[in-house]
């Protein structure tokens, strides 16, 4: 992967953005996902914004949104998209550039 | 653009349609695109399914006033607007209008990472939101393909897009999805099972080493449509696709008549010319003279002070003005003047279609009162025969509509396709037919000139000879010998006969005549000696009278003398 994004990982904070639709099954499930990672492996040093692209329309062809849910990582390192709802933990922490602590 | 109110109607309700306003496929659909229904459009690189997509876009803006979306999943807006400028639609300013709303899909896999279950709701709201915006009526998505490039999940994917298909249909706006051709299968990604309601396919196909892009229907649910391939261009005015048959036989004629420019070809026809408007074709063999025939008609309209076109195909330009100075057929100065135009090219410099376009162009701009395309028959080494056939269908339509006089020369021999071509292909749309022929005889060859058809008015049903000399073209009077009709040589000698037969029948006469002179000299001669015998008869005869007169009266006398008493002896005797 791209070395440069594991240059400060334990330092670095996270500004996540996560688009939902509404109340659907796969988007309640995003927000719960993400919150459990951020809660447990970014705390403190996180900002997540999430939005409803329903109440925004415009915004889904702003941000370039296809798939829903989606959850873009806007820093640190490059900006990072993931679609899905985040149930896939180890691709989620793999994308995000977050270091398991081998416990 | 076009007015198809007046497409005869069946009473049946038929299928609401959305006028694509793309030329030609509107005749095909019989109306256009399945309304509030999706379209697919099929076909390989460079077929033109995106302009296809956009033109149907940009039409129905200007046209039909109904707004548009484009969604693009490959080309990015500005480089959309960049290629189509040249075609005059200008997007910017549509978009500017509120009339047109782009939307670029940025599919890229290596920035995806599926996380998880997830669908294209974002797809969704893009597209809803874009119509809303704008009050969409027609939308276009160019290349949706593309998503499988972007998502591995296929199982979603396809479900998404048939969900994307109902909701594009629930929300009423005609949409065209267009869709790379596949491997035995219309799409690659097998689309078409998802779009029932229209799919229409282009190809693009290299016969001969031309280019012929065609269209074809493959299905339309609900209704009727051309089942055939059309050729289709794509121009500086957008697509147009070529039907043959659907132009309806109902344009306004001309009870005007043009001049063929020779007198006496005029002579045969019952109101000495042609009908203005009407198409008039000229077939003869090899060297008959039909560009001349056809130069002498240019150069008549010219002389009307009227525009000509003249399409050669064989000729440049150059070379057609000197040949037929050679005949006092002068076409430079009208070609100075501008009311001539002449269009040489190689037919098989375009395909057939091309050529068709740049004729209608030409004709568009130029307006002339008459065309002349000398020869069509050359067009065959561009495409095949029912090509040709549909080719010039087309063209003689669009002609008769405009009501411009056209005539076509073909070269003929014999046995080969190109009479076919004349026979059952174009004989059948021209009105006027005339052929050239070659009438051989005893050691030459003389031209023939005849009237096979002219609807509408009578004609000589004469074969009559012309030669093309250094006045121009003359029609010289039928010489019928026992053979049938007699030309060139066979004429002079025909002519003679005829002048020695006249010569010995003069002769005989009064050779008669003297014979009688003769007779009734001899006549005259005997009645004379007859004559002079009679009086020889009589005179004899009266001699004899006379003489018996006298001895009659002699003897009269004599008796009379006997029997009186003698006084005169007796006294003679008593004196004694």
């Amino acid at each position: 992967m791209d070395t440069e994004e594991w240059v400060d990982p334990v330092e670095a904070s996270y500004v996540l953005h996560l688009y939902i639709t509404g109340a659907t099954p796969n988007s309640t499930r995003a927000v719960r996902n993400i919150k459990e990672i951020c809660e447990h492996y970014l705390k403190g040093r996180y900002e997540l914004l999430i939005v409803d692209v329903y109440q925004q329309t415009g915004l889904a062809q702003e941000e370039q949104l296809i798939g829903v849910p989606t959850l873009i990582k806007r820093s640190p390192g490059l900006v990072r998209r993931l679609v899905g709802d985040l149930s896939d933990r180890e691709r989620v922490l793999k994308a995000l550039g977050i270091i398991v602590p081998s416990a | 653009m076009h007015d198809y109110t007046t497409l005869p109607s069946t009473g049946l309700p038929t299928l609401p349609k959305a006028p694509s306003g793309i030329e030609g496929l509107d005749e095909i659909t019989e109306g256009g695109l399945p309304l509030g229904r999706p379209t697919l459009i099929c076909g390989s690189a460079g077929c033109g399914k995106t302009l296809m997509g956009i033109e149907f876009l940009v039409r129905g803006i200007l046209d039909h006033d109904e707004p548009g979306v484009l969604m693009t999943f490959e080309e990015s807006a500005a480089e959309l607007a960049a290629n189509v400028a040249s075609l005059g639609f200008d997007l910017p300013k549509l978009q500017a209008d509120q009339k047109l709303r782009l939307d670029q899909v940025h599919v890229d896999r290596a920035e995806i990472e599926e996380t998880g279950e997830y669908d294209l709701e974002g797809l969704f709201i893009r597209l809803g939101h874009a119509i809303d915006a704008i009050g969409a009526k027609r939308v276009v998505l160019d290349t949706i393909e593309a998503l499988f490039s972007g998502f591995p999940n296929q199982g979603v994917l396809r479900s998404e897009i048939v969900r994307l298909f109902r909701w594009l249909k629930d929300k009423g706006v005609t949409t065209i999805i267009t869709a790379e051709r596949g491997e035995g299968t219309l799409t690659r990604q097998g689309l078409e099972e998802y779009v029932s309601d229209c799919v229409i396919l282009l190809d693009n196909r290299v016969i001969d080493q031309i280019t012929t892009r065609r269209l074809r229907i493959v299905k339309y649910r609900g209704s009727t449509h051309g089942t055939n391939e059309y050729p289709y261009l794509i121009t500086e005015d957008g697509i147009s696709v070529l039907p043959v048959t659907s132009l309806l036989l109902n344009h306004a004629v001309s009870n005007q008549i043009v001049s063929s420019g020779t007198p006496a070809l005029d002579e045969m026809f019952g109101r000495r010319g042609y009908y203005q408007g009407s198409s008039v074709l000229i077939t003869g063999t090899a060297g008959t003279a039909k560009t001349t025939l056809a130069a002498t008609f240019a150069h008549e309209i010219c002389r009307q002070n009227q525009r000509c076109l003249f399409v050669a195909f064989e000729e440049s330009p150059q070379q057609l003005v000197r040949n037929m100075q050679s005949v006092s057929i002068d076409l430079a100065p009208y070609l100075a003047n501008g009311l001539l135009r002449i269009e040489a090219t190689r037919p098989t410099l375009n395909g057939l279609e091309r050529h068709l376009v740049t004729l209608h162009k030409i004709i568009k701009d130029f307006k002339p009162a008459a065309v002349v395309i000398d020869p069509i028959s050359n067009l065959i080494s561009v495409g095949n025969l029912s090509e040709v056939k549909s080719m010039l269908t087309r063209l003689i339509d669009f002609l008769k509509v405009n009501n411009i006089t056209a005539l076509f020369t073909a070269l003929v021999s014999g046995r080969s396709l190109h009479q076919e071509l004349t026979e059952d292909g174009v004989s059948s749309l021209v009105d006027t037919w005339i052929s050239v022929r070659d009438l051989e005889g005893i050691g030459e060859r003389n031209r023939g000139i005849s009237i096979l058809k002219s609807r509408g008015m009578s004609h000589s049903n004469k074969v009559r000879e012309f030669l093309v000399t250094d006045q121009g073209v003359q029609l010289l009077d039928v010489v019928v010998g026992p053979g049938g009709i007699v030309s060139g040589a066979g004429r002079l000698a025909q002519q003679q006969h005829e002048q020695a037969q006249l010569l010995t029948a003069q002769q005989e006469q009064q050779r008669k005549d003297r014979e009688l002179e003769r007779r009734r000299r001899v006549l005259e001669a005997t009645i004379g000696n007859l004559r002079t015998e009679f009086e020889t008869v009589e005179e004899e005869l009266r001699r004899i009278n006379d003489e018996e007169l006298t001895r009659q009266q002699t003897l009269v006398r004599g008796k009379a003398q006997f029997t009186q008493p003698l006084p005169l002896q007796s006294k003679r005797q008593s004196n004694s």
